[in-house]
């Protein structure tokens, strides 16, 4: 429609500025954890008892003990940082904070914690996530409660709800309509993604979906539940949880593992955060302003990455950051994904655990943890040969977002 | 036990409402720079002034997008699906959540011509809802948008 947008957004800084980031190298992330990822069978830990078993996971694999912790971040509307310190013996925390961005808090998170060691403000920060998304509160209670927990906020509430707009797959399923309107974007071609994270978790002894390979008919077989979105273009449900830790990098060469650098990191908000429908442009996140400052700031291009982690909710969200992180034209991210280029052996892997969509959802926090063990070369059957440089993105909310650029 | 979810009555919302209520679709309008806008908001996010007033909509506009929902993660929704919820761009510019309730969902399309009607809900509550402007013929199943 040719009315003009209601409201002018604040230019969009898509060439970076050229004021570079203090925080490059300065930080590193030193440890990581994971607890087993299930569905089914009975939960042995509850939500804060799996944040405690991959974090006191991540804090051995560093080298350290719980008490060097003074600095948590943890995820929205979980265990609290003063449960997690309490529980773990942390009598000294200096840097509590949480980031209210959804999926895209944990990545957010490793630049709060960079700026916090950086500045001497903590010296080892834990971030960890984990719920029992399977076995405990399910997304479809969570979207029928009452308050507080509502995805979306008041504006969801008030102008969403109403009309049976009810939880985050059916509101990014009309962005993702809306892109194949524009740009042609097909079905089989969120298959791919689809199909691709399914193949990658064969290679992942923790992936809920090893096992289980999938193949085009499948995907185009299973139902619809919010359409252009299937079945298996959803996130999985499942328990468990995991954690990092990040430190300085004069502190992480003291310590046993070898470090993995935090190059740039930022966060993102879309234009207005809090409606997702009065975009002047819909398709710009928080990526579209982050990812340009992290690879401004770690002097790299989208094209250096080895491979890339992104936060994947649904199919098209993978594609639309693809777009919106630079590795291809907005609009191209369709073509991008298709021929295998995205799946290891591709020009860039993407989730190479196979992530929310066939690992298991632990909120983001699993994709820093895939990243980091693939700079490691740790990754043993799915490593990517030689990856020096990984890209870890967040999405959270109505397009929150945020990027971490790693090396090793 | 599951109620359809309503708005909440409060500040801005509450005035959004009102007008429905009377049958009116109206958004807000800055009365400085002439700026349409919705959501309700305080302040004008173009020319930063805190003067505006609730102008009448022409009530006419655009499907922008849409998704079918196969299977509600409300039970509020259970009974309705498959139902088709829309997004209207409106010849004023900004966008609204809703439904086509004399459109069945597999005749929607990106840029199909819609006008606005009212459903009453509470003495205070109206949605705004919206038909098909084209002229096609709207032959049933017309239950199947619901809500």
């Amino acid at each position: 429609m040719s009315a003009p947008s209601p409201v002018r957004p604040p230019t969009v800084a898509r060439a970076h500025s050229g004021v570079s980031s203090s925080l490059r190298d300065r930080a590193c992330i030193i440890g990581i954890g994971e607890t087993a990822y299930s569905r089914g069978g009975t939960p042995e830990l509850s939500q804060l008892g799996l944040q405690l078993q991959a974090s006191a996971r991540a804090i051995e694999d560093a080298g350290l003990k719980h008490t060097d912790i003074d600095g948590i971040l943890p995820f929205p509307a979980l265990a609290t940082a003063e449960e997690l310190a309490a529980n773990l013996g942390v009598e000294d925390l200096r840097f509590a904070a949480t980031l209210h961005m959804g999926g895209a808090a944990p990545v957010a998170a490793l630049q709060a914690a960079a700026m916090a060691v950086a500045t001497g403000v903590a010296r080892h920060v834990l971030i960890p996530a984990g719920w029992n998304g399977y076995s405990g509160r399910r997304t479809r209670e969570i979207v029928a409660s009452d308050e507080g927990a509502i995805p979306g906020g008041a504006v969801a509430r008030d102008y969403y709800m109403p009309f049976g707009l009810t939880a985050p797959l059916q509101w990014y399923s009309l962005m993702a309509r809306r892109h194949m309107h524009e740009y042609g974007t097909t079905p089989e071609q969120l298959g791919a993604i689809a199909m691709t994270m399914r193949q990658h978790a064969q290679l992942n002894p923790n992936a809920v979906m090893r096992g289980k390979p999938m193949s085009m008919d499948e995907y185009l077989a299973s139902p619809l539940i919010a359409d252009p979105y299937r079945l298996f273009d959803c996130c999985l449900e499942t328990d468990g949880a995991a954690a990092v830790v990040v430190t300085t990098a004069e502190r992480a060469r003291d310590l046993r593992r070898r470090a993995v650098y935090i190059m740039a990191v930022a966060e993102g908000h879309p234009y207005p955060a809090d409606d997702l429908l009065n975009r002047p442009d819909p398709f710009s996140v928080g990526l579209t302003y982050a990812a340009p400052k992290a690879f401004g700031d770690a002097g790299v291009r989208p094209e250096d990455a080895d491979f890339a982690q992104i936060y994947d909710c649904f199919t098209f969200e993978v594609l639309q950051q693809i777009e919106e992180a630079g590795f291809c034209a907005r609009g191209e991210g369709g073509a991008f994904v298709e021929g295998g280029r995205i799946a290891l052996g591709g020009a860039l892997p993407v989730n190479t655990h196979g992530r929310l969509l066939s690992e298991a959802h632990v909120l983001g926090l699993g994709h820093i943890v895939e990243a980091v063990r693939q700079l490691r070369g740790d990754a043993r059957e799915r490593q990517v040969a030689g990856a020096e440089i990984g890209v870890v993105t967040g999405w959270g909310d109505f397009g929150d977002g945020s990027i971490a650029i790693l090396r090793n | 036990m599951n109620a359809r979810p309503l708005p909440r009555l409060q500040g801005l919302t509450r005035e959004f409402y009102a007008w429905c209520a009377r049958g009116q679709l109206r958004f807000q309008r800055c009365a400085a720079c002439d700026a349409w806008r919705h959501v309700p908001r305080e302040m004008c996010a173009r020319c930063g002034s805190l003067e505006w007033r609730w102008e009448k909509s022409a009530g006419t506009g655009q499907v922008y997008t849409w998704t079918t929902v196969e299977r509600p993660m409300h039970p509020a929704f259970a009974g309705d699906a498959p139902y088709a919820v829309v997004v209207v761009e409106m010849a004023e510019g900004v966008r609204f959540a809703s439904t086509v309730t004399n459109c069945p969902p597999e005749r929607l399309r990106i840029g199909m011509p819609v006008r606005v009607v009212f459903e009453r809900r509470t003495r205070e509550i109206a949605l705004p809802r919206f038909v098909r402007a084209d002229g096609a013929q709207q032959r049933g199943p017309w239950g199947r948008t619901r809500p």
